[in-house]
């Protein structure tokens, strides 16, 4: 009788599971069917599902019209350089924070999250006016600064849960175990932070891949990563929504791809070292 | 080696001092057990010794020498969490050799003794397995071993048990007795239970609130408790006390007599009660005792299986030398 109940609930639960999974996935899902369709046919009403003539015609006509490499490597080089540079800074400071709290700590780390709670366009102007007199403009080491900074507040949050984990009594054995501070750092601590430092390392790779705000207005063509790409196929030349779905799609497929590979580490990055 | 002396420790967090300046010396090769409720410094105080907490003022002195400012790694201690806290991350194998390697030891004396510690723990079996697939006892036995295998002058243990269930704990009790006895090295062994007190000391230090309230060999504190805490801390079930008249006939501002010294009869006795709950255990039959006109409900204790049952009559006669006096404060009457 017990396990009836059981058995029908888990089906709910999972029929429910797959539908929200379904429904967070279809926009991209979506995206991905209408860049395969001629211009006509997508935006055909009522819509076509899978019946309608499959094209690649989208896909090249907008790398004959892009540099979708320039952009892409823009992009990596981005994401990739603003994590590494927040990591170098957020690895001590999270560090210090849980194993060496100070009375102020809990502050600052409310401070830092705060200035996440700011609309970006309310510093735009001085962000850009400061870009354009330090010469930043367009180029792929001010984007690299700003993102980093954007996204310093999260990767010290993230790392310092991480570290809160880590139980001190393990430190503390290291310690009677006969360990200098360089031992205990080399062979105790450091890789039983390695798998929160990777999941943070993986989501903030995925944030600044995906960060729009900042990437489209203080870039203009030669440092532009994907979400400027995207861009340049939404308003000005009218609406062309297959081309805008291949190149989103595009722009999409490589974190797509490394999320799908990395999947248990972001998860555990996503819930922030809630679970084990 | 491995003699310790606390001279005059003292430590305080902020403005909360946990331990008020305490003396107490730790014979080479003794079992010291420090028991007291959960919250009177006991661990703040095996972690002063470790090294772990620095001290407020006073001297730690490891066999003749100043250790007070000697970083834990250096002290020559080694110790077994409650937590156990092994290296997660490094095998059963590795997480013994791991105070060897940091010793700087050659790779074929680390195995010969980790395969020592490993064959006399019982633990050859799970070598290559890490913390997180052995059972609580297992992983119990690898903290031991990563102990004692660095041959250290003391251990200190603090509260190694409490995270074990009621069978494995008679049995990891005997164990570290047993070691105890074959390494016949200095160990310090914190425990709130005084079951775990009485059956693995040689000798007791009763803390509450930080302070020392006695300390001494098991039957020491049985016999003559300095106090009324100790009266009442050691010993299970808990000493009966009685204040007023019946006090006062024996000079004394409170008596305390144990449940085991008490005589029962069905038909006369010095204190008559009614039996309230009464425990069953086959080897020994215990009894609340109420209405006594006493200042507390009384706890017999019957050898073997009694009759004694909810709602009967008792009278109950206390064996005349076991019965403790304490004066106003609690202290021993003598
Ligand atoms: N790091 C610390 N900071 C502040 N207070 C502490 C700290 N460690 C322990 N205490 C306090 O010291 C007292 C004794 O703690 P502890 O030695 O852990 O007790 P026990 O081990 O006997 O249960 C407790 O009141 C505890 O709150
Ligand atoms: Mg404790």
């Amino acid at each position: 009788m017990a396990r009836k109940v059981t058995s029908r609930r888990m089906a709910i639960v999972t029929v429910v599971a797959w539908a929200v999974g379904f429904a967070i996935f279809f926009p991209i899902l979506w995206t991905i069917i209408t860049s395969f369709k001629t211009e006509a046919e997508a935006i055909a009403s009522p819509p076509k599902f899978l019946n309608f003539h499959w094209t690649l015609e989208n896909y090249i006509t907008v790398n004959e019209r892009s540099n979708y490499f320039r952009h892409f490597m823009n992009s990596v080089v981005i994401s990739v350089g603003s994590t590494l540079l927040a990591l170098l800074i957020a690895v001590p400071a999270a560090w210090s924070m849980a194993f060496v709290p100070s009375k102020r700590t809990k502050d600052i780390l409310m401070w830092m999250l705060s200035t996440k709670m700011l609309p970006p366009v309310g510093v735009l102007i001085p962000i850009y006016l400061m870009f354009r007199n330090l010469g930043l403009l367009d180029t792929r080491t001010g984007l690299v600064i700003v993102l980093t900074l954007i996204n310093l507040p999260i990767v010290i949050w993230m790392l310092y849960t991480y570290f809160k984990e880590i139980p001190v009594d393990i430190l503390e054995a290291a310690r009677m175990d006969g360990a200098s501070l360089k031992s205990e750092i080399i062979y105790v601590l450091t890789p039983m932070a390695v798998p929160g430092i990777a999941s943070t390392l993986l989501l903030n790779v995925i944030l600044a891949w995906n960060e729009a705000f900042w990437t489209l207005n203080l870039t203009a063509a030669k440092a532009a990563p994907l979400t400027a790409f995207i861009a340049s196929y939404s308003s000005p030349e009218g609406l062309f929504y297959a081309k805008l779905s291949a190149a989103s799609t595009m722009a999409i497929a490589p974190i797509l791809i490394m999320g799908w590979f990395s999947q248990k580490q972001l998860v555990r990055g996503l819930t922030f070292g809630a679970v084990k | 080696m491995g003699q310790i002396t606390l001279n005059k420790v003292r430590k305080a967090f902020g403005d909360v001092e946990v331990i008020p300046p305490l003396d107490l010396r730790i014979e080479d090769g003794e079992f010291v057990v420090f028991v007291g409720p959960s919250g009177c410094g006991k661990s703040t105080l095996l972690r002063l010794i470790a090294g772990l907490e620095d001290v407020s003022s006073g001297a730690i002195v490891i066999d003749g020498k100043d250790a007070t400012d000697v970083p834990p790694a250096k002290r020559g201690l080694a110790m077994v969490f409650q937590s156990y806290a092994l290296y997660p991350h490094m095998s059963v194998r590795k997480n013994i050799a791991f105070p060897l390697k940091m010793a700087g030891l050659s790779k074929s004396e680390i195995d010969k003794r980790v395969d020592n510690a490993a064959r006399v723990l019982n633990l050859a079996a799970y070598i290559e397995r890490k913390p997180g697939q052995l059972s609580g006892g297992q992983r119990q036995r690898v903290a031991i071993g990563r102990a004692i295998v660095r041959e250290p002058s003391a251990f200190l243990f603090d509260e190694p048990l409490s995270n074990l269930d009621a069978a494995l704990r008679v049995n990891m009790r005997l164990e570290i007795s047993e070691l105890h006895n074959t390494l016949a090295t200095t160990m310090v062994y914190v425990t709130h239970d005084q079951v775990e007190a009485m059956t693995m000391a040689d000798k007791i230090v009763v803390l509450q609130a930080g302070r020392i309230e006695q300390v001494g060999s098991p039957l020491d504190l049985y016999r003559t408790p300095s106090n009324k805490f100790v009266a009442g801390f050691i010993g299970s079930p808990r000493m009966n006390f009685i204040e007023g008249p019946e006090a006062a006939k024996y000079n004394a501002h409170t008596i305390g007599i144990r449940p085991e010294h008490l005589d029962v009869s069905n038909t006369e006795g010095a204190w008559k009660g009614v039996v309230g709950v009464s425990e069953h255990l086959g080897s020994d039959t215990f009894a609340h005792v109420l209405d006594t006109g006493l200042s507390e409900g009384m706890t017999v204790r019957a050898s073997g299986e009694v009759a004694l049952n909810h709602g009967d009559t008792v009278f109950m006669t206390p064996q005349p030398d076991k019965i403790h006096r304490f004066d106003e404060q609690g202290l021993r009457l003598s």
